[in-house]
C-alpha cells in the first residue's frame, strides 16, 4: 500500500483497554431521575419546549433545535418533568436542563412512529431527519451531525472517513459497537455515502482492535466501497486531522476543515446513531458508554440512557474502590474532570474513566528545563515549551503568530513533561484569554 | 457509593495521567551516570581526584541552598554542575579555588539567571571559565597520575591567597604536549585513560559507556554528542590529510575533554537547542570551533569555550530552526 497508516510524532500512554473491551455491551436499567442539559452539542443550545409538570413518553422532544447549528434534545425515558433549572454540566460549569421524573411502571415503549424510508429520501431530507434525530459527534466533541452531511456546495467531497480510531486509554465504547454492530454501522455507512455523494469510503482502526477490523470486514457489503484500515496505535490518531493524514496521506490546512481537501469524517458511534435514525426513527437517547478505571469495582460496556446521572451510573458499576481518586468523563487524554456526580451522561460522553490515586498527575511541576521532549510529541509540530514560557507570561498575541490555534488540547506535550508543566491547561487558557481580547476589541 | 466519596474527588486539567519521568528522575539518572566516571578518577588520581570533585559539589550545593529557590536542591541540577566541574579541574587545583569555581558557577551561571531552566550558559562550564581566568597558572598545572592512592597531587589544602607549594610531579597534557612541544601521545593513554589531564577526561571510554547508557534512557539527545564529535573527525581528519603536521583523528577525539564536553556538558537540556534540527547546528557549530581553537588558537584545549560560545547562540539557533506546523508550509514566526 503506498498510503501510510499513521502520522508523526505523538505518543504512548498506556492503553489500558483489557479492563473492557472484551466485555460485552449491557443496557443500563433506568435511574429514578434523569436530567437533560438544553446544551449537549456544539453550536447553540435547544430551546424548551416542554414544561414543569408535564408527561412525556421516551423518545419525546424537551428541546427543539434553534437553528441549523443546533439539534433538539430528547427524553431518553417515559416520565414527568419535575424542574427546569442551573445543574451541573459535565463540563465543569452549570447548564439549564429539564429534569425528569421517571415512571416507575411505564413499559418505556417509544410512541409508534414512521420510519423515513430512506432509499426515497433526497439527501436534504436525509439531512433534516438526521437533525431531527438529535444526532450529533459521539466521539466526544459533539459536532452536529447533519452539518458534516451538508457540506458548502462548492466543495468537491470524495472521500467518507470513518473514525474507529479509539486512542485514548481505557476507553472501549467504539471497539465494541465494530464487534457487535458491525452491520448497523455499515448500514449508516450506506446512508452517508448516498447523502453526500461519495463513491470511496474509509474506516481507519487502531491495530489493538483486530477482532473489530474483523467484525467489520466481515460485514462490508460487497456493493459499497468500504475499506477497513488498519492504523499504527498511537495517540492522538483519532484526531480528526491526523486520522485524515494517516488515511489520505494529506494534512488539512492550517486553519481549515477537512472539507477542503474533499474528506468528510465520522465518528463510529454517530454512524450507529444515524443508522438507528433509519432502522427504528428513535432518535439519539441512549448511547454506548464505557465505566472503566482501576478506581472503579467493575467495570463495563453499558447502553446508557441520556440524562443518566454519573452517581447511579457509578453505583450500577459497584462503585468505588477505596483508592479512586478521579472521575473522568472521557478519556484520561482530553475528557473532564468531575466536581459533582451529578452531572449527567451527555450525547457527547464516550466513556467514564475512575483514575486510582496512584494514576493522577502530582500537583508539584518544575521549571521547564527545554528538553524538548514536547516538540517530539505535538502532532500539530508546535514548539509547546516556547508556547509554555510564554503563556504563563500573557503574551497571548505572539502565542496567536506561532499557531497556538492549531493547537487541539490533545494533551500529548503535558504527558511527556518531565517537569509536570500542565501545557494544556495553559494553552486552553490562552485560547479564552485571546477569544476575551478579541471580543473586547470588537 | 456514599455522599462522602464525592469531596475526595480530585480534579485536574487533562491530560490526568501521570506521565513517567519526572526532571528530579532526570538529574539524579545523569548523576548515578558520573558514577563510573568518578571511579575512574579516582583510579588515575587517587583521593586528590575526589576531594577536587567533593569541594567542586558542595560549592555548588551550598550556593543552590543559598540563592536557589525553595527546595531547588532536591532536583539533582546544582549537584550536577558541581560534580562535572570537578571533573574538568586537575588533581593538584587548591580545594578552596574548587569550592569557590563551584559556588560561582551555581551563582553567576545559574542563579542570576532565574535558576533552573533559565541559564544561557552552562553553569559548570561558567564555574571552569572564572578559575581559568582567576588562577591561570593553578588550572593549567596538571599533575601526572599513579602513585599511591593517598598521595596529594598538589598543594590542596592550601589556604586562600597563599602561593600553594606545588610539590607533585607535573606534566604536561597531550595538547599541551603538543601544541607547545610539537610532542605526541600514545593513542592507548588516551582511549583508556592515565595520561595528564583534568580528573574526569582522561578515561574516553567510561564517559563513552554512561553517554550510551543515558542516550538509551533518553536522558540525554544522541544528536548533539553524535554531531560534535563526527565534526571534529571530519574537519580533524581534512586537516591532517592536508598537512600530517596537524594531529590525526583519534588524538583529536581522545584528547582533552572532548568526551566528556560532548558527553556531558553539551548536552545539558537548558542550555542546549530544543530542536532536533537546531541540536545538530549547535553540535557541528561546536565541532567547527574545537577544531578551530585546538589547531589555530593560543590554547591547546578548546572544548569549554566552544560550547559557551555555541551556548550564547542557542536562542537564535531555536528561533531559526523552528518546526514546521502541521498543514503549513512555513515554520512558526516568532
Amino acid at each position: 500500500m503506498a498510503i501510510s497508516v499513521g502520522f508523526r510524532h505523538g505518543v504512548h500512554p498506556p492503553e489500558e483497554k483489557e479492563l473492557t473491551n472484551q466485555l460485552p455491551i449491557r443496557r443500563m436499567p433506568f435511574a429514578d431521575e434523569l436530567v437533560f442539559p438544553l446544551r449537549q452539542h456544539a453550536g447553540k443550545p435547544a430551546l424548551l419546549c416542554v414544561k414543569v409538570g408535564d408527561h412525556v413518553e421516551r423518545g419525546d422532544t424537551l428541546g427543539e433545535a434553534d437553528g441549523f447549528m443546533s439539534v433538539p434534545i430528547h427524553a431518553s425515558a417515559a416520565g414527568t418533568v419535575v424542574d427546569f433549572d442551573w445543574w451541573p454540566h459535565p463540563d465543569g460549569s452549570m447548564a439549564m436542563a429539564v429534569r425528569l421524573k421517571v415512571d416507575r411502571y411505564a413499559p418505556q415503549v417509544a410512541r409508534p412512529r414512521l420510519v423515513p424510508r430512506w432509499e426515497g429520501l433526497t439527501p436534504a431530507e436525509v439531512v433534516q431527519a438526521v437533525q431531527r434525530g438529535g444526532v450529533v459527534g459521539l466521539g466526544g466533541a459533539a459536532f452536529p451531525t447533519h452539518v458534516k452531511l451538508a457540506p458548502p456546495k462548492d466543495s468537491a467531497v470524495h472521500t467518507l472517513i470513518i473514525n474507529g480510531a479509539e486512542c485514548e486509554p481505557y476507553l472501549t465504547s467504539d471497539h465494541r459497537t465494530m464487534v457487535e454492530y458491525a452491520p448497523r454501522v455499515l448500514f449508516g455507512i450506506r446512508v452517508m455515502m448516498r447523502s453526500l455523494g461519495v463513491l470511496k469510503c474509509v474506516v481507519g482502526i487502531e491495530r489493538n482492535k483486530p477482532d473489530a477490523i474483523e467484525a467489520m470486514r466481515a460485514a462490508v457489503p460487497a456493493d459499497l466501497a468500504v475499506e477497513i484500515l488498519p492504523l499504527t496505535v498511537k495517540y492522538p490518531q483519532g484526531a480528526e486531522k491526523m486520522l485524515i493524514k494517516a488515511v489520505t496521506g494529506v494534512e488539512v490546512p492550517s486553519g481549515k476543515l477537512p472539507v477542503t481537501v474533499g474528506v468528510v469524517v465520522q465518528n463510529v458511534g454517530s454512524v450507529a446513531a444515524i443508522a438507528e435514525v433509519f432502522e427504528t426513527g428513535l432518535p439519539l437517547i441512549e448511547r454506548i458508554v464505557t465505566v472503566s478505571g482501576h478506581g472503579l469495582r467493575r467495570p463495563a460496556n453499558l447502553i446508557v440512557p441520556v440524562g443518566t446521572k454519573l452517581r447511579d451510573l457509578l453505583a450500577f458499576c459497584d462503585g468505588l474502590t477505596a483508592d479512586a481518586a478521579e472521575v473522568i468523563i472521557g478519556g484520561p487524554m482530553m475528557g473532564q474532570a468531575q466536581a459533582n456526580l451529578d452531572a449527567p451522561v451527555i450525547k457527547g460522553t464516550t466513556g467514564v474513566v475512575v483514575l486510582a490515586k496512584n494514576e493522577t498527575r502530582e500537583q508539584r511541576s518544575w521549571p521547564c528545563i527545554h528538553c524538548g521532549r514536547c516538540l517530539e510529541a505535538c502532532p500539530v509540530f508546535l514548539n509547546p515549551s516556547m508556547l509554555g514560557d510564554l503563556a504563563t507570561v500573557g503574551r497571548y498575541e505572539e502565542m496567536s503568530a506561532n499557531h497556538l490555534a492549531d493547537c487541539m488540547l490533545c494533551g500529548s506535550c503535558a504527558y511527556v513533561c518531565p517537569s509536570n508543566i500542565p501545557l494544556a491547561q495553559l494553552f486552553q487558557a490562552s485560547k479564552t484569554a485571546l477569544r476575551r481580547q478579541l471580543a473586547t476589541v470588537q | 457509593m456514599n455522599e462522602s466519596s464525592a469531596p475526595h474527588l480530585v480534579v485536574t486539567a487533562s491530560p490526568h495521567l501521570r506521565p513517567g519521568d519526572s526532571t528530579p528522575r532526570i538529574m539524579w539518572n545523569v548523576v548515578g551516570s558520573l558514577v563510573p566516571v568518578i571511579a575512574a578518577a579516582a583510579w588515575f588520581f587517587g583521593v586528590s581526584a575526589l576531594l577536587v570533585v567533593a569541594a567542586a559539589t558542595l560549592g555548588a550545593v551550598l550556593a543552590e541552598r543559598a540563592f536557589g529557590r525553595g527546595g531547588s536542591l532536591a532536583d539533582g541540577s546544582a549537584a550536577i554542575t558541581g560534580l562535572l566541574l570537578g571533573l574538568t579541574l586537575p588533581a593538584g587545583l587548591p580545594l578552596w579555588m574548587v569550592f569557590l569555581g563551584g559556588a560561582f558557577g551555581i551563582g553567576f551561571g545559574k542563579a542570576v539567571w532565574g535558576g533552573l531552566g533559565q541559564n544561557v550558559f552552562n553553569p559548570a562550564l561558567v564555574g571552569r571559565a572564572f578559575l581559568q581566568a582567576a588562577f591561570p597558572v593553578a588550572i593549567t598545572t596538571w599533575p601526572t597520575v599513579g602513585g599511591g592512592f593517598f598521595t596529594l597531587k598538589g598543594d590542596l589544602f592550601a589556604l586562600p591567597f597563599m602561593h600553594p607549594v606545588t610539590s607533585a610531579v607535573t606534566s604536561a597534557t597531550p595538547l599541551g604536549l603538543l601544541k607547545f612541544e610539537g610532542k605526541g601521545t600514545e593513542i592507548a593513554s588516551l582511549i583508556f585513560g592515565g595520561r595528564g589531564g583534568s580528573v574526569g577526561e582522561t578515561a574516553a571510554l567510561v564517559i563513552l559507556a554512561a553517554g550510551a547508557y543515558l542516550a538509551l534512557r533518553d536522558y540525554l539527545n544522541w544528536r548533539l554528542p553524535v554531531s560534535i564529535i563526527a565534526t571534529v573527525a571530519l574537519l580533524s581528519g581534512v586537516l591532517h590529510a592536508i598537512d600530517p603536521h596537524k594531529p590525526d583523528v583519534p588524538f583529536m577525539l581522545f584528547s582533552g575533554g572532548l568526551m566528556l564536553g560532548a558527553v556531558y556538558m553539551a548536552t545539558d537540556m537548558v542550555t542546549s537547542p530544543v530542536t532536533n534540527l537546531g541540536r545538530w547546528v549547535f553540535g557541528i557549530g561546536v565541532g567547527i570551533l574545537v577544531v578551530v581553537i585546538r589547531v589555530w588558537g593560543g590554547l591547546p584545549e578548546g572544548v569549554m569555550y566552544a560550547i559557551l560560545f555555541m551556548n550564547a547562540l542557542v536562542p537564535f539557533i531555536n528561533r531559526a530552526t523552528q518546526p514546521r506546523v502541521f498543514g503549513t508550509s512555513l515554520r512558526t514566526t516568532t
